[in-house]
């Protein structure tokens, strides 16, 4: 029996009149990619912003690995081990793609403000350890050749990429990937498909929204599938397939 | 701070260290200390600005403080030039801290007009708080800093001194901004976003850097203080403010050497107007000091138009053109 990571309990959030999460609930296993999928509109990001700590729950709870991490602010959850993409794809675009690996390190490393105005000799012992890290999770990624380029001038299969090289080079224990494949082309789409299978393999524990079905039902180990709020079907890729619920909210019966 | 920053600091130090010995004209070397006293504070915005995105329409107020906290305790309590300035320092980090918690939960428009407000009250606190800092008539008599009682009393040793900590306050801020720290604040300024959820702590992060670009302000009024003997409120008014902004956006806001460039360029913009009174006879104009407004209005302008990463930025990529230019013309005439 697999063990529970993240356990979603009656989670609720409501703006103003709307409920975009409506009492939903769902868990996700160790080491296991789950899916969450649905309609536009049927709240999915609104979930990942609270799991992540950008919106706080109107009500409900959520746990990680059994302790409470709802109402705990952004950058707490982080340093927890909470890695995430975002739908529209965030990065430093000022900064070379290297430093924007860099930054993902940020939980990893400890210089504060004294460190770097002085810059004693551990300091740059650290500052050179960030460094090579963050090449190595650029190289994991697929991006090294792209170091030193500016972000920003980035196509955006290439930006998408380097989301995922920052939020791995924090070495997460629970990685969220917000529509990854959103705007690849194929060949860009099965690249991503064998790099989220690369972070299963190295025991990360991953959420997944996405509409591409074809990589959802490739990669997922359990899909969720809800809509206006709700969890409306779950199971294996297979079995939510041929859930009729399933089919008649993507098919708006 | 990369090799680069290194080598430009070094070639910018020796060059300060020159001029002076060509120039040898007080009044010309005093021009160069306030520019190196605005050169000062605009390192300190530009570390706001630039890297942390953030705006303070208030920062000629934290040059005043550390100007007035100087002038009164070392005029009315006796204490050196030295540990007013120290004062100086913890009551702008106090007041900043005050002024920045709130504040810096606004973004964009609304923190420059919260940050302007403070601007604004901190003036009529200067002009009206009589007994304290002597209303619009100012303080005076104040002491010349000491150097093991070696006192900076003459302009070309309160050059050196003053260079030297702009030098001091631009190495730390180069340092600053190559950091993981730095990189956290070049993060917010990318997308809050994403900085946080790398664990980035961004409010506090915001409030830092706040208090330090401060900081710089503080110590740069206490030098002038010092400078020049007497202070009134006038030099610390909101205009001020908006001259440091346009100082640091006219060079570069995303760079820290842009900064030092604006500030440089903008404080002797006005000898040179003013020592090209033949040019605007030529136009049959008298040249008033009143058209410095509209000169560095124009030139905000047309650098916000053309240049919007400032006119550094501006330079090094005319230089670039030109050598593109003059190689490929190179290679142009040896084939044919």
């Amino acid at each position: 029996m697999m063990e529970t990571f993240l356990e979603v309990k009656q989670l609720r959030k409501v703006f103003g009149g709307v409920v975009a999460v409506n009492d939903l609930s769902f868990e996700a296993e160790d080491g296991n990619i789950t899916s969450v999928i649905g309609p536009n509109g049927a709240g999915k990001t609104t979930m990942f912003n609270l799991i992540t700590g950008f919106t706080k729950p109107t009500s409900g709870q959520i746990f990680l690995k059994g302790r409470e991490i709802s109402g705990l602010k952004v950058h707490h959850i982080a340093a927890m081990g909470v890695a995430r993409t975002f739908q529209h794809v965030q990065i430093f675009p000022e900064m070379t793609v290297l430093e924007n690996v860099m930054v993902g390190r940020h939980t990893r490393s400890a210089s504060g403000l004294l460190h770097s105005f002085l810059i004693p000799p551990f300091f740059r012992k650290e500052e050179k350890k960030i460094r090579d890290d963050a090449a190595q999770w650029l190289a994991f990624a697929g991006l090294e050749t792209l170091a030193e380029r500016s972000a920003g001038s980035l196509p955006l299969g290439n930006q998408r990429m380097l989301e995922i090289a920052r939020a791995m080079a924090a070495e997460p224990g629970f990685l969220l990937l917000d529509e990854p494949a959103s705007g690849l082309n194929a060949r860009e789409t099965l690249v991503m498909g064998s790099l989220i299978g690369k972070i299963k393999e190295m025991g990360i524990t991953v959420l997944l929204v996405e509409h591409d079905m074809e990589l959802v039902m490739d990669v997922s180990d359990k899909v969720v599938v809800i809509n206006f709020g709700t969890c409306i079907a779950q199971g294996t890729p297979a079995q939510v397939q041929v859930n009729p619920d399933v089919i008649a909210a993507y098919l708006g019966e | 701070m990369g090799k680069k920053d290194y080598i430009a600091l070094f070639i910018f130090a020796l060059f300060l260290a020159i001029v002076p010995l060509i120039l040898d004209n007080d009044y010309y070397t005093g021009i160069l200390v306030f520019t190196g006293l605005n050169c000062l504070t605009c390192i300190g915005l530009s570390l706001l600005m630039g890297y942390a995105g953030q705006i303070s329409m208030g920062h000629a107020a934290f040059y005043g403080i550390g100007a007035y906290t100087s002038a009164i305790l070392t005029v009315q309590y006796g204490w050196s030039p030295w540990s007013a300035m120290f004062a100086g320092v913890v009551l702008v980090m106090a007041t900043a801290l005050l002024v920045g918690i709130p504040s810096l939960r606004l973004k964009g428009h609304y923190l420059a007009m919260a940050t302007l407000g403070f601007g604004s009250i901190v003036h009529i606190v200067a002009l009206a708080a009589i007994g304290l800092t002597g209303g619009p008539g100012g303080i005076n008599g104040i002491p010349a800093f000491e150097i093991m009682e070696f006192p900076l009393d003459t302009d070309v040793r309160f050059y050196y001194f003053t260079w030297i900590v702009v030098l001091l306050g631009l190495f730390l801020a180069l340092n600053l901004i190559h950091s993981r720290i730095g990189r956290g604040l070049r993060a917010i300024h990318g997308s809050e976003d994403a900085a946080s959820s790398s664990g980035v702590n961004t409010s506090v992060y915001k409030i830092q850097i706040f208090v330090i670009s401060a900081v710089y302000a503080s110590v740069s009024g206490s030098l002038y203080a010092s400078y020049v003997n007497f202070i009134e409120p006038d030099p610390f008014s909101v205009m001020h403010s908006v001259l440091l902004v346009t100082m640091v956006a006219v060079g570069g806001m995303h760079k820290i050497w842009g900064a030092v460039a604006g500030a440089v360029l903008l404080s002797l913009l006005p000898e040179i107007l003013a020592s090209s009174d033949a040019l605007f006879s030529l136009l049959g104009l008298a040249y008033k000091t009143d058209y410095d407004m509209l000169i560095y209005g124009c030139i905000l302008l047309s650098i916000m138009l053309f240049l919007p990463e400032g006119l550094l930025d501006g330079i090094f990529r005319g230089l670039h053109f030109a050598a593109r230019i003059f190689r490929k013309s190179g290679k142009e005439a040896q084939t044919s």
